[in-house]
């Protein structure tokens, strides 16, 4: 089914857990088999018993019922037996949970924040933050274009993380909550509005690890997938370091950004806007009606730009609208804005500039 | 007849209790929460000064500030590490900035991680759930007052103190 | 439990009523207005497989969407719209209905009362649910649809990310519940005072018996459901911030007052049908249950267990150890009670002599299936595997096991053995074990490989999914569809009976019928029990 570019310990269509990347993803699914196996054997004596009951026991084959109801011993038997076998199976799953929450000693922290639909991912000890979001085009999604192996899969900017090294997970949420999910890790943790938890992973090799939001958290809850690339310490280090120069360099960039063109503005616009805008407003612009607003000929997108300017940058409490003000850049912000402004029938013919966007964040709220 | 009514009677009374209960639960979540740490839920109330320090040994506290992306403040902490012994007072600052041209009022809701360990973290001083007015531009340092109870069990060695600043409740229902 | 009735039922029952002059009232007024019990337990059923039909249109809708990956016919928004829905109708308008409408038929037919203890009430509480579920269901017709954040409506995806529908659903869940707490109170009156002299509470049906605890489940629980609803409905409206972080609540506090009621309630739905099955293996094995005081006993520890179990729904929200491990043994321990419920319907067969009517087939079958779902619900109660199979269609799996092959299977065993007492007229056998074969085989193809793509990864509450579980949610699909075609073959066998076509039934039934609902004539006649039986 899946062909070349697949990612460790997902070439196959499994049927069952993975036994993943790490020593405890190991534990539990070792655990998970046990009590499979356990489950299995007590199935084949119950039903095995049933079952022969059925075929001997049956009037067609002249079977005359005995009358006895009851027999204190066998129930005292039947109830001490389960007792012993469950506390066989408690004693593994204690140790392993314990081990799994034990986050000492952690070499390396990421705060995972999760938001209607995309993962942030903040290293406390890099000054490295960034989004991650669904990389799969919409047109495979609507069934317009063929679906690529890694669909659904894939993320824009995967979280990059060291093999080998205790990483110290830290969650949180900005809206509705979240579950962060990598099943070669063995870790789900929800992330909560408000509050933090958090988990640990070492991951023994190399390679690319997919993952899933697990708690229903609205409209696009299926299209928010995690990415975890492992690189080898050496490696990780350099990522660490080009990506701390390139951000310095783009905000460098960002702050002597001269005036975009319409086109260059338009093309710009309209892929951001697929790509953190559409789960809403939807590709033609007209929302959801009653949940989502339309901005095809919406009053803020064809009404003054600084009303415009301040939802977009700002968001609108209380309901599904963002910030996007630090999550997208002066010049893609610019773009999408002067896109809405210019999609769909909505001719304003004006445009927002680079230089627009820093004075509205600058002079703030 | 009045067989069944008073029969009737004590059922009801019991739905009206369950009903109670439920919003009952609401109070005893707290107590539960502070006994077990759910959540890495902290007293809201001051501790007292510790009573000795435990020079046997160091934890490690990492600090965290988020905000709301709709409040359009920088809020981050002073420091972001400290080594500490158990019963050592500290004194720690979060830093907030009004980046908008209207004043804000905040509240900033505390998260100690590993949940367990909540109850073992101990603020003199706080700003938590204290609602912050900041003017336009406003800069503020906000102290938290703090020690780790030398009762903190010996296999938690990283704590995490977490505040999430959001807009006031007040300040959101006046918008 | 042996019950024998002294005297003949001429001297003392309904028997020597004639048949056709039972004083009912006719039309539409006698639907309206009935205080009879056995109407109302008619309504309740009629009502319940309506909502059967209509929750499983809406799986319908799930499973053609999940037919293929991509988005083919609805929008992820409408999409959560169903899951929710579907949960909902079938919780609170299918499986919860049709017990309480075999409840109303069957208990004082079995205790040997005259009617229900509260008629006036019972009319009510069945007419309360219409109406509830009428306000639910045209949210999907509203600007913005039906709720969407499932139908365990986590905070604040059901609070302050919600549309307007919330306060429709609110009165509706209040109305369910007021519904179903009236119809407790019903059932526990009902049992406690009206049960004819000599049936003492070791001598009650175990049907009777099961109810009744369910009974006590639902007054303690459904009133916690009314809290948490309304605190959904003033944190969304009112400013209160029970689950909102910023006002000094927090998110995960519903969850637990939710998984208060939430566990408690599923055993709601699955007690009555252990009553049910305990009811038929003995008649079709023509041998007296095993273990019936275990049986009494077994039933009260789960529902005492059931209030503290909860956290087990909660297990990734970052509890501390010692509650999750709390939780964890606690959940396990369910297992105890719930094997001696299966060894000793093993052991009621065993050296019986059996016959297999439908009735027998789908016990049976519930007494398989259901077992599977308790062992992959003993999986989910270990945390560390947990953590792999929470919110994956594992889960999906296990409470579909219990909640269709167990409560469905059990609702529907029910039905075909006793709509002969009902009607007065015999199911067509050849249909009900057609019937019997398609749902086993298509419920199987259906909720089986849930548990191979829930370990592989993939998450509930989905309308899209990554292309290795194509293949399996494509079987899945089919699965459903001919499970949903199957029930139209159980509809056609019950249209059939209501409308008298069929082989005229006897007073007894079965061969190996034991219980006072046997005594009286088939159709039951309007009025039983007018004078009460005398059990010795």
């Amino acid at each position: 089914m899946l062909v070349a570019g697949v990612p460790a310990g997902a070439q196959d269509m499994r049927l069952n857990m993975t036994r993943g990347a790490t020593e405890l993803s190991r534990q539990v699914f070792d655990l998970h088999m046990t009590i499979f196996y356990i489950c299995v054997a007590i199935a084949l004596v119950v039903f095995g018993l049933m079952f022969w009951s059925i075929v001997r026991h049956r009037k067609a084959r002249g079977a005359v019922p005995a009358q006895f109801h009851g027999s204190l011993k066998v129930e005292i038997l039947w109830t001490a037996i389960p007792v012993l076998i469950l506390v066989a199976m408690a004693v593994p799953a204690t140790r392993t949970l314990i081990a799994m929450e034990d986050t000492s000693a952690s070499e390396l922290t990421v705060l995972v924040t999760g938001s209607q639909w995309k993962w942030h991912y903040k290293y406390l000890d890099y000054p490295i933050e960034f989004y991650s979001v669904l990389a799969t085009p919409r047109a495979q999604i609507a069934n317009a274009a063929d679906k690529t192996p890694d669909y659904l899969r894939a993320v824009d900017k995967p979280l990059v993380l060291p093999s080998g090294k205790k990483v110290r997970f830290l969650l949180t949420a900005d809206d509705v909550i979240h579950s962060w999910w990598v099943p070669d890790f063995a870790i789900k943790k929800d992330a909560v509005p408000g509050f933090i938890n958090e988990t640990w992973a070492r991951i023994d090799k190399p390679g690319l690890y997919y993952g899933k939001c697990a708690e229903l958290c609205g409209r696009d809850h299926g299209f928010m997938p995690v990415a975890v690339e492992v690189k080898t310490p050496a490696d990780f280090e350099a990522w660490a370091a080009q990506q701390v120069a390139a951000a310095e360099q783009a905000k460098a960039e960002a702050e002597s950004a001269g005036p975009m063109s319409m086109d260059e503005q338009m093309a710009l616009g309209r892929q951001v806007y697929e790509r953190a805008c559409v789960a809403c407003h939807q590709a033609g612009g007209e929302g959801l009606p009653g949940v989502f607003p339309a901005l095809k000929g919406s009053a803020i997108a064809t009404g003054e730009p600084a009303a415009h300017l301040h939802i977009v940058l700002f968001g609108k409490t209380g309901t599904a609208m963002q910030a996007f003000g630090k999550q997208l850049g002066v010049k893609e912000l610019a773009a999408v804005i002067t896109y809405e402004r210019n999609a769909w029938g909505n001719a304003k013919g004006d445009q927002v500039q680079p230089a627009d966007i820093a004075a509205a964040i600058a002079k703030g709220e | 007849m009045s067989a069944h009514r008073s029969l009737i009677n004590k059922l009801l009374l019991a739905c009206a209790a369950m009903f109670a209960f439920g919003f009952a639960l609401v109070p005893l979540y707290d107590v539960f929460c502070d006994i077990t740490g759910i959540n890495g839920k902290t007293d809201k109330v001051a501790a007292a000064a510790p009573d000795r320090v435990d020079r046997g040994r160091e934890v490690s506290v990492e600090f965290l500030a988020t905000h709301d992306p709709a409040v359009a403040v920088d809020f981050a902490p002073e420091t972001a590490r400290l080594r500490l012994n158990p019963g050592e007072l500290q004194l720690v600052s979060f830093v907030v900035e009004n980046r908008s041209d209207q004043p804000i009022v905040t509240t900033a809701v505390p998260s100690v991680s590993p949940g367990e360990a909540a109850r073992h973290f101990m603020k003199i001083e706080c700003f938590c759930f204290q609602e912050q007015p900041l003017a336009p531009g406003e800069r503020k340092l906000m102290p938290v007052q703090f020690y780790v109870d030398p009762e903190l069990p010996e296999r938690f060695k990283n704590l995490t103190l977490s505040y999430r600043l959001y807009r006031s409740v007040g300040q959101r229902a006046s918008r | 439990m042996s019950t024998q009735v002294t005297g003949t039922l001429d001297a003392h029952g309904a028997a020597g009523r004639p048949r056709d002059h039972d004083h009912k009232p006719r039309g539409l007024a006698r639907w309206l207005f009935s205080t009879n019990h056995k109407d109302i337990g008619t309504l309740y059923l009629l009502f319940s497989l309506a909502m059967l039909f209509t929750g499983g249109s809406l799986a319908m809708v799930i499973r053609a969407e999940l037919f293929q990956p991509g988005l083919q016919f609805v929008d992820p928004h409408f999409f959560n719209q169903m899951t929710t829905v579907h949960g909902l109708v079938m919780v609170f308008g299918a499986v919860m209905p049709a017990f309480v409408g075999l409840a109303n038929w069957m208990i004082p037919l079995m205790i040997g009362a005259p009617d229900m203890a509260l008629p006036r009430i019972n009319n009510w509480s069945f007419w309360i649910l219409p109406c509830a579920f009428a306000i639910l269901l045209s949210t999907l017709f509203m600007e913005g649809g039906a709720p969407a954040a499932g139908w365990t409506f986590y905070a604040p995806l059901s609070t302050k990310y919600s549309g307007d529908s919330t306060a429709f659903f609110v009165l509706a869940v209040h109305l369910m519940g007021v519904s179903s707490i009236m119809g407790a109170i019903n059932v526990i009156v009902t049992i406690w005072n009206m049960r004819a002299p000599g049936m003492g509470w070791m001598k009650l049906p175990l049907f009777v018996w099961t109810w009744l605890i369910t009974a006590f489940l639902l007054i303690a629980v459904m009133p916690v459901l009314a809290g948490v609803v309304t605190m959904v409905l003033t944190d969304k409206y009112f400013g209160t911030s029970f689950f909102d972080a910023a006002g000094g609540g927090d998110p995960v506090m519903f969850q637990h007052i939710f998984w208060f009621f939430g566990h408690p309630e599923v055993y709601i739905m699955i007690l009555p049908a252990f009553g049910i099955v305990s009811t038929i293996i003995p008649t079709f094995a023509r041998k007296p249950l095993f273990g019936y005081e275990s049986m009494v006993i077994a039933t009260a520890s789960i529902a005492f267990l059931s209030f503290i179990v909860w956290g087990h729904h909660m297990f990734t929200t970052g509890m501390p150890v010692v509650a999750e491990l709390f939780f964890m043994y606690a959940t396990m321990l369910i297992a105890v009670p719930t094997g001696v419920k299966v060894f000793n319907w093993v052991a009621t067969m065993w050296r019986g002599s059996m016959t297999f009517e439908v009735p027998m087939m789908f016990s049976l079958a519930f007494i398989v299936l259901f077992t599977i779902g308790g062992f992959s619900g003993l999986m989910l109660a270990i945390i560390p595997a947990d953590f792999q199979y929470q919110d994956t269609y594992f889960v999906v799996a296990h409470f579909h096991y219990v909640l269709v092959t167990g409560a469905v299977f059990g609702i529907i065993a029910a039905v075909y053995y006793w709509i002969p007492k009902w009607t007065g007229v015999m199911y067509d056998e050849r249909l009900a074990q057609v019937h019997f074969w398609c749902s086993l085989v298509s419920v199987n193809m259906l909720f089986f490989p849930m548990h191979f793509v829930g370990l592989a990864g993939m998450p509930r509450r989905i309308p899209d999914y990554a292309l290795q579980f194509a293949d399996l949610n494509a079987f899945m699909s089919i699965g459903g569809f001919l499970f949903g075609l199957s029930q139209l073959l159980f509809l056609w066998g019950v249209v059939r009976c209501m409308r008298g076509i069929g082989d005229k039934a006897t007073d007894r039934v079965w061969e190996g019928a034991q219980g006072l609902e046997w005594e009286v004539p088939s159709p039951a006649p309007y009025h039983t029990f007018d004078t009460p039986p005398v059990v010795k």
